[in-house]
């Protein structure tokens, strides 16, 4: 038997990791647009203040950057380490984008991060105006390959199953990086990361107005982060709009975790917190027509019984297969037909009851409302904070700063939420319909799971402890802009 | 015509050519490792640091496109080894996420652990990090005790394909004599290139001198396991591939690869030379401090041709001893012909980025680091 102990050790572990990436990745993808931006003032205003300005973003980057790369590392790893029958079983394609990731992208943000903060003095104001950018630019093409790995996971396409080598074979590459889900998933990460790195800024920039230092500084800064918050969140709402769509396509359950609904139907409502609901707005958000089916736990559990059977089938007829395909051809042809007719269930087959279809419900419902409802308040935020600035209410608005201030652990949490929806949402699988996450694993012992969870916990926590230290401490410091 | 065989071996090829690029970058851990080693006074430590903090996330980079190359070429490697040898794995990667946050913290205010802990994760990680993918890759000769079994697919209650005998996570390496002399071996080669490095990339006349007592120790060192290495390796039985396409023990397979392959034998020579060309005029050569560009391409070639032997020729490149037929070789455990054809398309953009990368190198290196530099604000 698998023992569940291992199969829950390895997903916490891999929650843990890819949770503390999460911190680190956003500012980096927000803050990276943002400094380039002040940059780009920079060399068309030939104002030393931007350079400073642009400058003194850089160096929080810096210390982000390190740390955001050190969990990186650990979760490329931890699919062989922790998940190695996934490996095998969809290496053929999901090895395919991280290794693109590390040719096109990473070498690039490696590359220009050295000349961004080694260079000031070594290549030209336009070269090095040209790093910046590439580093961003790098950090935003590795997370369209991260992605486009991580969607195919969620909405399997463009591949077969091989029974000779037992694994999900690569057929179309196009259908796997212009898969539709990878798309609205790019868009709807990065720009979360615009709106981390835009809250991450105006609250700063808002500390600083508190104590009535650098005002010109932080005026500034909250200018240019605020456009590009708003911008990112405009694109955040529409990719949120389609991903909302996909998944009620292509991941049901997801989406009747996500609203706990037990029982669906046509016009379902969507419930705003328990007991309170607004008609017909799910198959709205879903569908896009009022009167659209939205299927609920319940019957989404009696629709799983049947694939049950089939993937039952489907595992039976492999297992026949691998038996046969040496000693007689022909009949080994028949139950491979068999097989090919009920692959697209064979996941099911390792599913024992209808309640292991369904995921962590309240953890989903609640993550989702916490994402929804902070992204909403977070816009609201940065329209009120990039009027008041214009409108030179933003040094008198004592009480806009300290919100401000107080909003970026805000952030922290939406977009943590946002992923506790995306993973647990699609649990039990970890290839949606394919794999299911316990068949997925290691044949490791669990008490080397849990040692390493443990010193994960204690690492990361160190790191970010120190993290924030050392930024507080820069904070405290200050850019040395001088003009005032 | 590009068959399905060719593409493996191009993959591995491409594997042979990143782990050589790889134990070549690894002159940022060999470089650290001299931090308070060569590094006498608070100014010279900074030096160190400041001349391979420039290039570590180059070092950390390529490691990360190793792994995903491997993943995506070889994925039953990918599986079988990360899965199996755990700690090993685990070991390596915590080593270099301290060496990551390393360089960011030590010089900051509100360090927690002030700065030399974080010098010290910087020193530890360039000891222990070659010396554990050394010992990792000797077990690319020696074998680990695995079993792949994929019809264990089928099996609700234990599906897992590869297994490991035994609890040790894969530490059990060490007791092989063979495996722990490789990893030796790897690190001394790294702190002669990490010397050899620092000494093209500061300017600085005292730290030079320890530098170069430096390299004369890890490379006397490194010649002394080399041979004990050579010796070894080419008198050992190896695991290949037999006319029924079992695996099966060879004795003198390994020389018999190098031989058989004359063009991966003059790949090894001309590197040897060429590594051994670098220290030796650096060291009797007056004020030659060049020595890093002969040393750096000799040991990508000597590495790759490791690979070759390793991997080419009828070969399981990552052999099990607990099961001679689950052995991997490059066709049972590579990725399908069509993701190895998409993504050698995607390889051609490789030539492209190198040049990207030592044009911006050389943009940034072409002045030495000296004391001065440190003064201004471009540093750790």
């Amino acid at each position: 038997m698998i023992a569940n102990a291992l199969v829950d050790w390895s997903r916490a572990q891999f929650a843990l990791t890819a949770g503390y990436h999460w911190i680190f990745v956003p500012l980096t993808l927000g803050l990276a647009v943002i400094m380039a931006s002040m940059e780009t003032l920079y060399v068309i205003k030939k104002d030393e203040f931007w350079k400073q300005t642009a400058k003194f973003w850089m160096k929080l980057f810096a210390i982000n950057f390190a740390v955001g790369i050190a969990t990186g590392i650990i979760l490329e790893f931890e699919f062989g380490t922790n998940w190695s029958n996934y490996s095998w079983f969809v290496g053929d394609i999901f090895g395919a984008p991280l290794a693109i990731e590390g040719i096109l992208a990473f070498f690039m943000e490696a590359t220009f991060f050295a000349v961004m903060f080694f260079g000031w003095n070594k290549v030209s104001k336009r070269t090095h105006l040209l790093a910046t950018w590439m580093t961003g630019i790098g950090a935003g093409i590795s997370a369209i390959w991260i992605l486009v790995a991580n969607s195919w996971m969620q909405h399997p396409i463009g591949m077969e199953f091989n029974p000779d080598t037992v694994r999900h074979e690569m057929v179309d590459f196009w259908a796997l990086v212009l898969n539709p889900v990878a798309i609205v998933k790019f868009f709807h990460s990065v720009t979360s990361g615009w709106m981390t790195g835009a809250i991450f800024v105006i609250g700063i920039s808002s500390w600083y107005l508190i104590k009535k230092r650098e005002v010109r500084f932080a005026l500034a800064s909250i200018r240019v982060a605020a456009i590009v918050g708003i911008m990112g969140t405009l694109l955040l709402m529409w990719s949120g709009d389609g991903s909302a769509i996909h998944v009620a396509k292509y991941q049901p359950m997801k989406l009747a975790a996500a609203e706990g609904l037990e029982r669906g139907g046509t016009g379902a409502p969507f419930s705003v917190v328990p007991g309170v609901e607004i008609p017909k707005l799910l198959s709205i958000l879903a569908t896009h027509d009022t009167e659209g089916i939205v299927p609920g736990i319940e019957e989404l559990k009696q629709e799983g019984e049947e694939m049950m059977l089939k993937g039952k089938v489907a595992l039976d007829a492999f297992k026949q297969y691998r038996s046969l395909k040496n000693t007689d051809p022909a009949k080994a042809a028949e139950v491979r037909k068999v097989l090919e007719e009920n692959v697209d269930y064979f996941g099911y087959g390792y599913i024992e009851s209808t309640d292991e279809l369904v995921p962590n419900v309240p953890l989903v419902y609640w993550s989702f409302r916490v994402m929804v409802g902070l992204g909403g308040f977070l816009l609201i935020l940065m329209v009120v904070v990039l009027w008041a600035e214009r409108k030179g209410k933003m040094i008198q608005w004592i009480w806009l700063q300290h919100v401000a201030l107080w909003s970026i652990p805000l952030v922290y949490l939406a977009g943590q939420a946002g992923w506790i929806v995306a993973e647990v949402g699609r649990q039990p699988w970890v290839i949606q319909g394919l794999l299911p996450t316990k068949a997925a694993i290691s044949s490791i012992s669990v008490g080397a799971v849990q040692t390493t969870f443990s010193l994960f916990v204690a690492i990361f926590s160190l790191f970010l402890a120190i993290e924030i230290r050392i930024m507080l401490k820069a904070i405290k410091e200050g850019p040395k802009t001088n003009i005032k | 015509m590009i068959t399905y065989e060719f593409l493996q071996q191009y993959w591995w090829f491409l594997i042979a050519l990143l782990g050589g690029l790889l134990v070549f970058l690894l002159f940022v851990q060999g470089g650290n490792a001299l931090i308070f080693l060569a590094g006498k006074t608070e100014d010279q430590r900074q030096l160190i640091i400041n001349s391979t903090g420039r290039k570590w996330e180059l070092t950390f980079t390529t490691l990360v496109t190793f792994g995903g190359a491997f993943f995506a070429s070889f994925p039953l490697f990918y599986s079988t080894s990360f899965g199996g040898a755990y700690w090993v794995w685990i070991l390596i990667l915590i080593t270099f996420v301290f060496q990551a946050v390393s360089y960011e913290f030590q010089g900051k205010a509100g360090n927690l652990l002030g700065k030399n802990a974080f010098r010290w994760f910087l020193t530890l990680n360039g000891c222990l990090a070659p010396l554990l993918i050394g010992t990792a890759v000797g077990t690319f000769f020696t074998g680990s005790a695995f079993i792949v079994n994929k019809n264990a697919v089928a099996n609700v209650g234990a599906p897992v394909i590869s297994r490991w005998i035994g609890e040790w996570g894969g530490l059990e390496a060490v007791l092989n004599p063979f495996n722990v002399c490789f990893g030796l071996m790897v690190t001394l080669l790294t702190v002669s290139l990490g010397a050899l490095y620092l000494l093209n990339n500061i300017d600085d006349k005292p730290l030079s001198a320890q530098l170069r007592k430096a390299l004369v120790r890890s490379f006397v060192a490194f010649l002394i396991v080399l041979v004990v290495v050579l010796a070894q390796l080419l008198t050992m039985d190896g695991f290949g591939v037999n006319a029924d396409g079992q695996v099966a023990m060879m004795p003198y397979k390994y020389l018999h690869n190098l031989l058989q392959m004359p063009i991966v034998l003059v790949l090894f020579l001309v590197g040897a030379v060429l590594v051994v060309a670098g220290v030796a005029l650096t060291l009797f050569k007056q004020g030659f401090n060049r020595g890093i560009w002969f040393s750096a391409p000799g040991t990508v070639f000597v590495v790759m041709a490791v690979f070759m032997i390793a991997g080419y020729n009828g070969t399981a490149y990552y052999p099990s001893t607990a099961d001679l037929q689950s052995s991997l070789t490059l066709s049972n455990s590579s990725s399908s012909e069509f993701t190895l054809t998409a993504m050698s398309i995607v390889s051609l953009i490789i030539p492209f980025v190198i040049a990207y990368i030592a044009y911006f190198w050389y943009k940034m290196d072409v002045l030495s680091i000296t004391s001065a530099e440190l003064k201004s604000s471009d540093k750790y």
